[in-house]
């Protein structure tokens, strides 16, 4: 029979958080920016179909680094979660913050009770009426839950990365300002000054999706091509 | 077979949305309610509840059109002059639903959140029969409650965007499915619509034409149908009509249908013919 030694819960805490920790460290990362026309989710992603952005609701996205297998099960759980209480409320009652505390209390839960805590970070962003209505939400693997203004990064080289946006960062940006910018941010750390259209990952959230297309979900996710309009277009 | 984590996550991974509350939030489905037993000597007398009437669709060169009346009957009596019966289920296909108007509305809104939430965890659209066929699923979980009286009969319309054509399903309580040609109807003035668009409908018509012939079928349901309401001058209330063609359903704005209605109207009153 093997011994169980004692190991202090700072310890174990401690050891939990810096395996965590390390696991997103690998990742690459993901900007959320908040900007005159919505918000722009960009990661740094070569898959076309393996997606690290995410609907959730009309007007709510998810983005995440990590584990995909981690991260794509929270993903599924909030549009679940997100689904059943628009279904029993109204559409109107589902909200960022909401769906942010329920991720903050799963992911200390399982921070705390699982044999391993989740290698993921999120982001739920909420377009509102005008950019000081956006709300951003980040959510780390301890279930820590911090309410953002302008911008989120996330991932491997977060603080460089935050560093670039945060220089770059205006009220008035479009959305193609937006995504070069992310664009800026996500390239600090490579000798390459500039990342292929298809090697990113772009979504948006329309502030006003009603008016310009009909829609009540502002989400869209852009192709390609889109994206390598976006980036070439002059300021 | 070993009840091993990897078995749990397979058979709870679903994307459907009805299946989610079936296993989590039974409560919260329109069906599925036990129905107290009828009272003795009920059996003559069914439940009084508002229900809603005629919905009829036809093809037309650029897709598929669905239009239903607006009135909600409660035995003799009107229930509802606004009642809206037809809806957009996503962004290419529409029902329309005839039958128990409180629980065909609370089917509607299940139908489109069950393809809603399809399209988000799957990241692509259901196929039009894959639609099709969780409607049919859903008026057969109905079934225990059509037997009680509370039937809901829906129209389902949408754009088949493979194959590039607009197609049509009617169903019956139990769920069959059954795909129709050209037009259909249903509620209790679809006779009447029937023989209107067995006449007025032909193969190629405009998205126009094929607004026309929606609203003078509707005209004629009406007509012959005291449990469906006709176009409404007095308080400007006219059909509900949804078009589905490759760019998405679209609602026929108001003031187009205050126009057909009118033309209609104009050309049986200068007619004066019984109809």
């Amino acid at each position: 029979m093997t011994q169980q030694f004692y190991v202090s819960p700072e310890q174990l805490m401690k050891d939990r958080a810096d395996f965590a920790r390390k696991g997103i460290a690998r990742g690459r990362s993901v900007v959320v920016i908040s900007c005159e026309e919505g918000l722009a989710l960009v990661a740094e992603n070569p898959s076309p179909s393996l997606h690290k952005i995410g609907e959730i609701y009309d007007k709510i996205a998810f983005a995440a680094v990590g584990k995909y297998n981690e991260f794509e099960s929270l993903r599924q759980a909030g549009v679940r979660y997100a689904d059943v209480r628009g279904y029993s409320y109204d559409r109107e009652d589902v909200t960022a913050r909401g769906l942010a505390s329920v991720y903050a209390q799963s992911l200390g839960a399982v921070f705390t009770a699982e044999q391993k805590p989740f290698e993921v970070e999120l982001a739920v962003a909420e377009v509102g009426e005008s950019p000081s209505d956006d709300h951003l939400y980040r959510l780390t693997f301890d279930g820590s839950i911090a309410d953002e203004k302008r911008f989120i990064v996330m991932g491997g080289q977060a603080d460089k990365v935050a560093e670039t946006v945060e220089r770059g960062w205006q009220r008035e940006l479009n959305f193609a300002g937006a995504i070069r910018l992310a664009m800026k941010g996500l390239v600090t750390d490579k000798e390459a000054g500039e990342l292929p259209a298809s090697a990113l990952e772009v979504a948006v959230l329309d502030r006003n999706s009603e008016s310009a297309r009909g829609s009540r979900r502002a989400f869209r996710r852009l192709g390609d091509d889109e994206i390598a309009a976006l980036l070439s277009e002059e300021n | 077979m070993q009840d091993t984590t990897a078995n749990q996550v397979a058979a709870n991974a679903t994307s459907s949305f009805t299946e989610h509350l079936q296993r989590n939030r039974p409560g919260l489905l329109p069906f599925n309610q036990a129905l107290p037993a009828a009272p003795a000597g009920a059996g003559s007398q069914p439940l009084q509840v508002p229900h809603a009437t005629t919905i009829v669709s036809l093809t037309y060169g650029g897709g598929v059109l669905m239009a239903g009346d607006r009135r909600a009957t409660m035995g003799n009596v009107i229930a509802s002059r606004h009642i809206e019966k037809v809806f957009p289920a996503d962004r290419y296909s529409v029902l329309g639903i005839a039958g128990t108007a409180g629980i065909a509305i609370d089917l509607t809104r299940l139908f489109q959140v069950e393809l809603e939430h399809y399209e988000k965890i799957e990241g692509t659209l259901l196929s039009l029969e894959g639609k099709a066929n969780r409607l049919g699923a859903m008026i057969r979980g109905n079934l225990p409650m059509a037997m009680q009286g509370l039937a809901v009969v829906p129209l389902f319309a949408g754009f088949d965007l493979p194959v590039g054509v607009g197609r049509l399903f009617s169903y019956d309580v139990t769920g069959g499915r059954y795909e129709e040609q050209e037009h259909h109807a249903v509620g209790s003035g679809s006779m009447f619509a029937r023989g209107a668009l067995k006449k007025l409908w032909r193969p190629g018509l405009t998205e126009d034409e094929a607004v026309a012939v929606a609203v003078e079928a509707l005209y004629d349901a009406a007509d012959d149908d005291s449990a469906t309401g006709g176009p409404d001058p007095v308080r400007q209330l006219w059909p509900v009509v949804y078009t589905v063609g490759r760019t998405g359903a679209r609602r026929i704005p108001e003031h187009d249908l205050a126009a057909v209605a009118g033309t209609i109207i104009e050309a049986r009153t200068a007619a004066r013919r019984e109809a």
